[in-house]
């Protein structure tokens, strides 16, 4: 990988997404005029294209941005460290862990805010955390590597076990919680207030940096641990780094967006297609890829049955589903 | 003491509480060239991986030039010691140029990107071994000969004191086998890189190794010259399989295995 290549293949990337963020915030179920959203004539007050560019559009595009790049790059990653192009990044029962949190949230009406995020949030990430903390209490390291079969088989149990107490609660719920918590379950960027939807990019910033500094070890181990281990990789230590980074990460995006799944699938293995499996430059391209990919889709989402909308993982996952089906045949026929 | 590269001390070691290797002795010293020989089973590929560092040896059993293999930083023994598997699938499609530069690895720090420098490391590695032609293409797409050539050009990137090899040449044809050993003597004899292989075939074995280790059931049986080692009676025993030694006279000992039941044979001449 050359530099020139390197820095060619962040352009074209950076260039589709400036291009994405320039035509969603014009896509939508009422068409409006960028003339009069910047007119200075007309009171903001009074400005309706100016309200839905600003208020309705343009926090929803940014979260999508952050929620689809923070998945792309947290599946890339958990593809690399468990060696399978089939992980995502809720494999290992981050999303069902912090399911957990919001359902058991709603079910008990709280709804304060602290610090202005909502309880539902707060209560979604700690349920997160709890998922990746009974995950990695089972799994230990053996011979200088974690031991990626039982974290499979932790990550699964944990699945299954968060989404039977999510199934309880529910169950017990009555019909207006129900209603919330299907709605929760099925993702959604309908946050619209610029205050939480930049409070979530420091913690997602800050993991991005870590995993790109890891992202040269995270390829080695990508091809082998034994190999990795010989060629002087902490393999333990960037496995430790890598799973947690990236689950919290997810877990920050899950408590606000609920779980979108499928971008954490798709998006780094389409990129991987094009660019190849090098982290250093698989990561940077899926982060844009996937921010590009989940507004878009949310553009669909609105726009489709217009003036309803549509449950952004709703069309990730219809977009996905076949898409997997796919993967799956390409991988039996090679 | 004297600065042996690497030297195992009553080495015992076991990957649950079953020993697999039993109290290792064994020095090796700079430009040797070893062969690991012995049955499947017998340890071989164990004792390897702790050589490597890629196994924790038990405390005090292991010495890199003196100090115990633990104390020793993951990278700064990954800048002496460089390590071959039998097997390697990748599970993404990593080209071979860029599996190569991965023995780069422990001589970057960790923000920097290959340099100039890396890149004709990893281009004359690739030219050592005959891989330049396929460069370019996917190492889960070539042969396994070719595979082996590409995991040694790696090893060669890292710029090793020395390579641990396993089996590199087991599932290759006669002329791949010839290839890679050949390989092997020139980086031993132009580069003074220690080398200690495993493999199978003891007639190439005797031929290409100086000193050969018979392993058998986790313990080392014989250490010495190959015409030392490679012996009838030990053989036998080892092997379980009656044998008869023929000196080649192109050097090295032909191993004839024999046939258990002869009777049997007598009809065909
Ligand atoms: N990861 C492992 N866990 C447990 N036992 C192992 C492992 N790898 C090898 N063994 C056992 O160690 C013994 C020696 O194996 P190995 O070193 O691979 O021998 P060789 O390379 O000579 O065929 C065998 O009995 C094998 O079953
Ligand atoms: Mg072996």
């Amino acid at each position: 990988m050359t530099q020139k290549h390197y820095i060619t293949t962040l352009g074209i990337f950076l260039t589709f997404l400036l291009a994405t963020l320039a035509i969603a915030p014009l896509i939508g179920a009422t068409n409006i005029s960028l003339i009069k959203a910047f007119s200075s004539e007309i009171p903001f007050k009074e400005n309706v294209d100016a309200h839905i560019l600003f208020l309705a559009r343009l926090p929803r595009i940014l979260l999508a941005g952050i929620a689809g790049s923070a998945l792309a790059v947290a599946g890339a990653v958990f593809q690399a460290l468990l060696r399978n192009d089939l992980a995502a990044p809720f494999t290992l029962g981050v999303s069902s862990g912090a399911a957990f949190g919001a359902v058991l949230s709603i079910a008990m009406g709280w709804n304060f805010r602290f610090l202005g995020v909502p309880a539902l949030s707060i209560f979604a990430f700690f349920g997160a955390l709890l998922a990746v903390a009974l995950v990695f209490s089972l799994v230990k390291v053996r011979h200088n590597e974690f031991e990626t079969s039982t974290l499979l088989l932790a990550g699964v149990t944990a699945n299954f076990f968060f989404a039977a107490l999510v199934m309880f609660i529910h169950y017990l719920s009555d019909f207006t919680q129900s209603f919330q918590i299907i709605r929760w379950l099925m993702g959604g960027l309908d946050i619209t207030d610029y205050g939480t939807v930049l409070s979530i990019i420091p913690p997602v910033a800050l993991g991005f940096v870590i995993l790109m500094v890891i992202a040269r070890d995270l390829n080695l181990i990508s091809a082998g641990v034994s190999t990795a281990l010989s060629r002087g990789v902490n393999v333990s230590r960037i496995q430790k780094s890598g799973f947690i980074v990236s689950s919290l990460v997810t877990g920050t995006i899950v408590a606000f967006t609920g779980p979108i799944g499928f971008v954490g699938l798709i998006a780094p293995h389409i990129v991987r297609l094009i660019v190849g499996p090098d982290l250093r430059l698989l990561l940077p391209c899926a982060m844009m890829f996937g921010a590009a990919f989940l507004i878009l889709c949310d553009a669909v989402a609105r726009t489709l049955i217009a003036p309803a909308e549509i449950p952004v993982g709703v069309i990730t996952a219809i977009l996905g589903g076949p898409f997997f089906v796919w993967l799956l045949k390409r991988k039996k026929n090679s | 003491m004297t600065s042996s590269l690497l030297t195992a001390k009553n080495l015992t070691f076991g990957y649950d509480d079953v020993p697999i290797l039993k109290n290792i002795f064994l020095k090796i010293e700079a430009g040797e060239f070893i062969g690991l020989i012995g049955p499947n089973g017998s340890g071989k590929s164990t004792l390897l991986k702790l050589l490597a560092g890629i196994l924790d040896a038990p405390a005090h059993s292991i010495y890199f030039k003196q100090n115990d293999i633990r104390q020793v930083p993951r990278k700064r023994l990954a800048q002496s010691i460089a390590w071959t598997p039998q097997e390697q699938n990748l599970a993404f499609s990593f080209k071979n140029s860029e599996v190569v530069l991965m023995g780069r690895h422990p001589h970057l720090s960790l923000f920097t990107m290959e340099s100039e420098k890396d890149f004709a490391i990893a281009q004359k590695a690739m030219e050592t071994t005959h891989t330049l032609p396929f460069a370019d293409r996917y190492f889960n797409e070539i042969s396994g000969g070719e595979k082996q050539r590409v995991l040694i050009a790696s090893a060669v990137a890292q710029e090793p004191e020395m390579m641990a090899l396993d089996e590199p040449t087991s599932a290759l044809d006669i002329k791949y086998q010839m290839q890679i050993l050949e390989i092997l003597k020139h980086l031993n004899e132009d580069k003074n890189t220690t080398i200690i292989l495993a493999m199978h075939d003891l007639h190439l074995a005797s031929k290409f190794c100086k000193r050969l280790v018979l392993l058998d059931n986790g313990k080392i049986v014989r250490d010495g010259p190959p015409d030392k080692v490679l012996e009838p009676g030990i053989l036998e025993e080892v092997y379980n399989i009656d044998i008869k030694l023929y000196r080649d006279p192109n050097g090295g000992v032909l191993v004839s295995p024999l046939l258990s039941d002869l009777s049997s044979t007598a009809e065909f001449e």
